[in-house]
């Protein structure tokens, strides 16, 4: 019997996205744009979108795989998985979910994708035109607890107590960001940096999350194409190949109104032991990282239980010249990610992550064999996943 | 903005109810009666809050609910600035925080700390609960807000 591992079986062959634009900006449908993006990395990937036979997603993308077959024209759909949870703590569990798909023989190839327009469909910052709540958010809303903000400043709050973590840390993570989206002509805050001074004066959105500390709004799509690795190399791309991948959350994570008991975390204590497991490296080999930011806050505590620092470290290892590439002691979100680049709920990370290995991002990392994406922190079930060039092999 | 009366959020915010099936009846029903009810496991006492249908720890249908004294401390807080919500447009800052009780398993709950938005408190601080009641609208209900003891 073969080891159950995705290490090494499964390449992203092809990345695409749309123009990014800021939200309620696209002149283009929802639907319209997740197709764009999905031929583009058709595209990119030198493969006709009629092979394309499973769709992954996550965060109950609208835009449902019979839909995009019947409009693409595929020959035949075999897989069409949609991770449950919200945020963007699938981005990288939709990956797996194909790569599974692709490994078990249930399909061969397979496009993982996010589209969102928010001026279609409404925003994430917003609760109005909600007359009567149950549930979680009953628990929550009345106290004014409505949002992602107030649902996660809370958590940070606990953990900058517990650990001694400064507001410092979290304004790094938000310098570094906005650094890399200024050579990145694709990211929505191109071309308007942010400085200590400006993120120190600009307002509170909920302590201790700045304006600065929380993720934009946007609209656009993302999309890859993942093949078997030995398919990988008749395409246009050096293969860039799933390492490792994990999902999930810890006992009782989902457990409401914040009830669970490693509450002040991003919930990865579970996750990253499994990724480092498959992959077979550990966090010292990982050149570059791509951390999902709803909140600058969720990196510092993903970050850390992904083994980067202890959570007491976290001030000295948080600093923007650590951060920023080429010459940053860990290069993170060279894209501008969520922050700067484009909030593609993550996807637009795991795009950067596959550009990181082929050695072609405007921030590139000097080492790139080994890129980490990280899903999704203090939402449940989160991801992460490793890719690899094929040295790492 | 320290006068909050009647009371501490402007009206217009999402009304709680029960879900369809009534599994979280009980917690709000005893609120409007100035009583604060979390679930307890009636085979093997442990607590549970929110509301659910068995007990995560033995697996028991159905988990009693157990009156508790509305005390506890803050476990962790916000202070909220940005008006997510139309109804809070031009009002904020205000303060949310989530209370531990310990007599109750340590569950957790939200609320929000009634005084001073801008006041300096202690994670461990002591609160007591505070029922607000909405009795106005056509679905009337309460909330349970906290208030620092010393
Ligand atoms: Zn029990």
């Amino acid at each position: 019997m073969t080891a159950r591992t995705l290490r090494g079986r499964i390449a992203i062959v092809g990345i695409g996205e749309t123009e990014y634009f800021r939200h309620g900006g696209s002149p283009d449908a929802e639907f319209k744009l997740a197709l764009k993006a999905i031929l583009a990395a058709c595209a990119d990937a030198g493969i006709d979108p009629r092979e394309i036979d499973g769709f992954s997603s996550y965060s109950d993308d609208r835009n449902e795989a019979s839909r995009l077959a019947a409009a693409l024209g595929t020959h035949r759909l075999r897989s069409a998985t949609m991770q449950w949870g919200g945020g963007g703590g699938g981005c990288c569990a939709a990956v797996a979910n194909a790569a599974a798909a692709i490994a078990a023989g249930l399909a061969d190839c397979v496009v993982v994708f996010r589209a969102l327009a928010q001026g279609q469909y409404g925003r994430f910052g917003q609760a109005d035109g909600i007359a009567t709540i149950s549930g979680e958010k009953a628990y929550l809303m009345p106290y004014g607890v409505l949002a992602p903000p107030q649902r996660f400043a809370m958590r940070m709050r606990r953990y900058m107590h517990d650990h001694g973590i400064t507001q410092d840390a979290l304004r790094a993570i938000a310098l570094a960001s906005y650094h890399h989206a200024q050579a990145n002509p694709r990211a929505v805050m191109f071309g308007k940096p942010l400085d200590a001074a400006k993120y120190d004066a600009s307002r509170w959105i909920v302590e201790p999350f700045h304006l600065y500390d929380c993720c934009m709004e946007n609209d656009g799509a993302a999309a890859l194409v993942l093949v078997a690795a030995d398919r990988a190399h008749e395409l246009r791309h050096a293969p860039v190949y799933l390492l490792g991948a994990a999902t999930g959350s810890g006992h009782r994570a989902g457990a409401i109104p914040h009830n669970a008991p490693d509450y002040a975390s991003a919930g990865f204590a579970t996750v990253a032991p499994e990724l480092y497991r498959m992959a077979k490296v550990g966090p010292s080999d990982v050149g570059v990282v791509q951390a999902y930011e709803n909140f600058t806050g969720g990196v510092v505590m993903a970050l850390a239980e992904h083994g980067f620092f202890a959570p007491e470290q976290a001030n000295e290892f948080l600093t923007r010249d650590n951060l920023i590439a080429p010459s940053g002691r860990l290069p993170l979100n060279t894209s501008g990610g969520n922050l700067a680049e484009c909030y593609m709920h993550g996807f637009e990370l795991v795009l950067e992550a596959v550009r990181q290995v082929r050695g072609v991002s405007v921030n590139q990392a000097p080492r790139n064999d080994v890129a980490l994406v990280i899903g999704g922190p203090m939402v449940t079930p989160a991801s992460s996943l490793l890719l690899g060039s094929e040295a790492t092999l | 903005m320290s006068q909050r009366a009647p009371f501490y959020l402007p009206s217009g915010l999402p009304t709680p109810l029960p879900e369809p099936d009534g599994l979280s009846a009980p917690y709000w029903g005893g609120l409007r009666e100035n009583r604060l009810l979390v679930q307890r496991c009636a085979e093997c006492r442990t607590w549970q809050f929110g509301a659910e249908w068995i007990c995560h720890h033995c697996h028991a249908l159905d988990p009693d609910w157990v009156e508790v004294e509305p005390r506890g401390r803050i476990f962790s807080w916000e202070r909220v600035w940005h008006p997510s919500h139309t109804a809070l447009t031009g009002y904020g800052p205000y303060l949310a925080v989530l209370v531990e009780l310990p007599q109750a398993g340590a569950v957790r709950m939200i609320g929000n700390l009634l005084g001073d938005p801008m006041q300096e408190f202690a994670f461990g601080e002591e609160v007591v609960g505070q029922f607000e009641h909405h009795a106005d609208g056509t679905i009337p209900f309460t909330l349970l807000h906290w208030k620092r003891i010393s």
